[in-house]
């Protein structure tokens, strides 16, 4: 049976009928409907229920603060869970009922094109009603650039045009944040459809077609010197018993069903009112056909006390002033409860709200951000309301509150009973506001109850805050383009397509892509690893070290400030040599390392971590900006400047002559921890002997273009010897060998340089420097602070599990006092062996004792040893 | 998200900035002179006030230029940029 009337809906368009599918049955709506409207029209007033309790209920709003009519579009978009009264009907929809919970499901978010847009006005206006627009007039007429978004499908009213004013439909914001910055959600949901784009293709034009996704969404930042709420208010219901029934509705929404769509929700009707809105809208209701049997005005000492029926209303009981109860037989309850203006939003960036008294609600205070401001209805414009929220009479476990959480005016009182009396507290005990409709319907009732329950006056305490987003927005708008590669900017060495051409996996370091092994044909992780290691001990390998971060300190005072910013002296290391170094925080823990060249008497270049490259180059500003800005010294970022090839092993310096160089490469006039600028194959170049191997080892730093054309220079000049390309994880494994820190990994920020075994790194006579008076701080200075030991496990084939904790007694009773935990861990091709690094509480003093690793498969016991595994005298490295 | 008044920028989103906390928190000229105490207490303690706050900024991802400013922590509300080494507004 069609409610639809045979004419008039001024939202709708008669002339395009659209057919649509629900819980499978087949309808027909009109162009402008929503989901909500059509079901009405086809006289599907009962097609929910509700979550908890599944009670049947029925679409009782027209917006976003719908309780009940909850779907999942299916078809042509996916969305989740929506509010029917918030669906646009297209050709072809195909929609289910859900009871207020929503599938994850597997939508797939790439099927829809999404974008964010970036836009600066001078006012923003929020809501297209008359408040809206008038905001929107004004402000164009001071010549403001404007951005006026409405929720709904179109403006209720005219929206004012012109070259200043944009106006997005469909369109919601999501929250309000400091300083005018607003999310706005933009929606384009579309039946099928395709673009036709004619193409001049040099002779003809050629007629292209292209199918138009069914949903396109953006998302506007918009940065706005004004913003103006004019979001309306919200109509309030009432608590009585079998308020929940299909066939109650607000009265406001009962009057746009008849006014928009050419819809009567039902025939027979009674409405209850406490305003004159909610008068006035019943008899809109009633002039558009359906027959108003009673309009029972609560201000004349009357109302409704319950609903009676099955799967709909089948009568509402009137109570009179003297008592007496009459049952009307209904197939529609409109009820109008008062009016909440509509604040979010508002709540959200801190306006306050106040107690209106003849209004029987919260409104905006007038404190809040000075460059937001409230219009219309939201801001207060309202009718006046009797003070009612429930009505005393029946079963409070029967009068729902909130509707989306199935509680009651029952739940509400057992709460305030249980001793809570903040309505934050009842929300959290009762969930009451929690659901997607974020308590537009039930936040002053809850208030209300409860003050009342207390014996407090009303409006003593107000409704709970609503939270961004002011709808519900899928992770995948939020998100846009920014996924997958785009999600974060991934930095690539000079050299990287050389290693993808040699079957490199890569692993992320920071935002850099290294190469982390070389695998041939069939090898594992741990072939190909065990294969590159044993190529540089025995033989000679190349890694891709440009990521290290380079600066450059430059100025008469660079010497005097890197002496302050590292534990040992470098205002002594002479042009031409390099020196290793350890960098602290004011707390005297490790904060990064590197080593510094120096380059002339007034220019170091100094490399850190591949991680900690910004992180140090903006702790060298701090200190020289804030500070010791007495000190002439400048600081540029170098690190993409540079490609970095690493040529290390016994045979790296044949490899280095047969690549041709005018260095002289011998070891008495190119020592270790000294370097020379030259060529190398041809090319300029710096020829740095630092070994993070423990052999000897060459760094050939070139300009960032040239590191393709060294790289392969190595290779080809290494290939009769052996050479191997090597990642990360070789030289990871061939550092701890050595017992070098990794800083992060064997570190993390409560290490000292003495913790590390490092003494001989801090210069304590040299003056003051960054973390010095942090040394002999009483926690610092303790003895049984954690300490870097070598652990040798007792089976040689057992590989400890980087991070596992250590025992010094497995007593197999849980807790242990714990001892220490692994920071590193490998199989070692030259040991023969696992071994690990770790830290372990006075572990300096404990070489040669055993400590436990208790693991579920099984406790693994290790000696403790000093943290140098290979070459402990370091004449592999000379050499 | 703030508007942050760069006073060598103008006004720019806050995600270019990084905040350092309370300003005029200077290196101590003799940190051997303090005893653990009063060490701790320049490396740990700083202020927290409920309202304005004289603090530091760094223009991170834009001058890289360090400055202070006088912002209300309840309000949010910047009322004075000033550069390194000059004196904060009255």
């Amino acid at each position: 049976m069609s409610r639809r009337l045979e004419a008039g809906g001024t939202w709708i368009d008669r002339s395009k009928p659209l057919r649509f599918t629900f819980d499978g049955a087949e309808y027909e709506g009109f162009g402008g409907d929503t989901l909500a409207s059509a079901l009405l029209a086809n006289d599907v007033v009962d097609g929910f229920r509700s979550p908890i309790l599944g009670r049947p209920r029925g679409v009782m709003t027209d917006g976003t603060d719908e309780p009940n009519a909850f779907v999942a579009v299916l078809e042509p978009w996916v969305d989740l869970i929506a509010p029917a009264t918030t669906v646009p009907l297209v050709e072809g929809l195909v929609a289910q009922a859900r009871a207020g919970v929503g599938d994850l499901g597997d939508a797939d978010p790439s099927a829809e094109r999404i974008g964010h847009v970036h836009r600066h006005v001078e006012t923003l206006v929020v809501g297209g009603g008359d408040a809206g627009r008038e905001a929107a007039r004004e402000a164009t007429g001071r010549g403001d650039r404007v951005l006026l978004v409405e929720e709904r499908p179109r403006t209720i009213a005219d929206a004012p045009g012109g070259d200043d004013i944009t106006v997005l439909t469909d369109t919601t914001a999501l929250g309000v944040y400091d300083d005018g910055y607003v999310v706005v959600h933009e929606r384009v949901r579309a039946g099928p459809g395709v673009w036709r784009v004619t193409v001049n293709d040099g002779s003809r034009p050629v007629e292209h077609t292209i199918p138009l996704p069914h949903a396109m969404e953006r998302i506007w930042h918009i940065r706005a010197g004004r913003v103006v709420l004019a979001t309306g208010a919200f109509e309030r219901p009432l608590a009585f018993v079998g308020n929940d029934r299909p066939g109650v509705m607000l009265a406001s929404s009962a009057m746009r069903y008849a006014g928009r769509f050419g819809v009567l929700p039902g025939e027979r009707a009674v409405a209850v009112v406490t305003n004159d809105w909610g008068k006035e809208a019943a008899e809109r209701v009633a002039n558009a056909g359906v027959e108003l049997v009673e309009l029972v005005d609560v201000r004349d000492g009357r109302a409704v006390v319950r609903t009676d029926g099955g799967l709909r209303v089948e009568s509402a009981t009137i109570r009179e002033t003297d008592g007496s109860e009459t049952a009307v037989e209904v197939d529609l309850l409109l009820v109008s409860g008062g009016w909440n203006p509509n604040l979010g939003l508002w709540r959200a960036i801190g306006g306050g709200l106040t107690y209106d008294a003849a209004r029987a609600t919260f409104v905006p205070d007038g404190t809040g951000p000075s460059w937001l401001t409230m219009a219309g209805a939201a801001s207060g414009a309202l009718p006046k309301s009797a003070p009612l929220w429930f009505v005393e009479h029946g079963d409070d476990a029967q009068k729902y509150v909130d509707l989306q959480r199935d509680q009651t005016v029952a739940d509400v009182l057992a709460a305030v009973e249980g001793g809570l009396r903040s309505v934050e507290h009842v929300k959290r005990a009762t969930y009451i506001g929690t659901a997607v409709d974020q308590g537009r319907t039930s936040g002053v009732l809850t208030a209300e109850i409860v003050n009342t329950a207390l014996g407090w006056d009303p409006g003593a305490q107000g409704p709970t805050n609503a939270r961004p987003p002011y709808t519900p927005v899928s992770y995948g708008a939020l998100a846009g383009p920014y996924r997958g590669d785009l999600l974060d900017p991934i930095r690539l060495t000079p050299i990287h397509a050389s290693h993808v051409e040699r079957g490199a996996v890569f692993e992320n370091v920071g935002q850099w892509k290294r190469p982390w092994y070389f695998p041939r044909a069939g090898e594992s992780v741990d072939d190909a690893v065990e294969r590159e290691c044993l190529a540089v001990r025995n033989a000679v390998g190349a890694m891709d070290a440009s990521t290290l971060g380079k600066i450059e300190v430059v100025g008469p005072d660079a010497p005097t400030f890197l002496d302050r910013m590292y534990t040992n002296r470098m205002s002594n290391l002479k042009v031409g040599s390099i020196r290793y170094g350890l960098m602290c925080g004011l707390d005297g823990m490790v904060f990064d390392d590197g080593v510094a060249m120096r380059i002339a008497e007034d220019r170091y270049l100094v490399t850190t971590t591949t991680g900690g490259a910004a992180r140090v180059l903006d702790h060298f500003e701090e200190w020289l900006q804030t500070e010791w800005t007495d000190l002439r010294v400048f600081c540029t970022s170098v690190t993409e400047q540079w490609a970095v090839v690493a040529v290390n092993g016994p045979r790296a310096r044949d490899v280095l002559a047969a690549a041709g160089t005018d260095v002289d490469l011998s070891k008495e006039t190119f020592p270790h921890m000294t370097f020379r600028d030259g060529l190398v194959a041809q090319l300029p170049a710096r020829l740095a002997r630092v070994s993070f191997s423990g052999e000897l080892a060459y760094e050939i730093h070139v300009a960032g273009r040239d590191g393709p054309i060294v790289w392969e220079a190595v290779m080809a000049a290494g290939r009769s010897m052996g050479i191997e390309p090597y990642g990360t994880e070789a030289m990871h494994v061939l550092r701890a060998e050595k017992g070098y820190v990794i800083v992060g990994q064997d570190t993390d920020g409560t290490v000292t340089p003495f913790d590390l075994g490092m003494d001989w790194i801090v210069n304590l006579s040299k003056g003051d420097f960054i973390g010095r008076r942090s040394f002999s701080r009483p926690d610092t200075a303790r003895p049984d602070r954690k300490q870097l030991v070598g652990l040798l496990p007792e089976d040689p084939e057992a590989l400890l599990p980087e991070g596992v904790q250590l025992v010094l007694q497995d007593t197999g009773a849980i807790p242990m006092p714990m001892a220490g935990h692994v920071t590193s861990s490998y199989r070692s091709a030259a040991l023969g062996r696992t071994f690990a690094l770790a830290m372990v509480k006075g572990g300096h003093a404990m070489h040669g004792r055993t400590v436990f690793a208790p693991l579920p498969e099984g406790t693994i016991a290790a000696t403790v040893t000093p943290p140098v595994f290979y070459d402990a005298e370091g004449t592999r490295r000379d050499g | 998200m703030l508007l942050v008044p760069c006073p060598w920028c103008g006004l720019r989103d806050e995600i270019e900035f990084r905040y350092g906390g309370q300003a005029h928190v200077n290196y101590p000229a003799d940190p051997d002179a303090l005893t653990d105490e009063g060490w701790a207490d320049f490396l740990f303690m700083r202020d927290n006030p409920g309202g304005e706050f004289r603090e530091r900024w760094f223009h991170a991802a834009g001058c890289r230029r360090w400055f202070n400013a006088i912002r209300n922590t309840a309000t949010y509300e910047f009322r004075a940029v000033y550069r390194v080494g000059e004196e904060p507004p009255a």
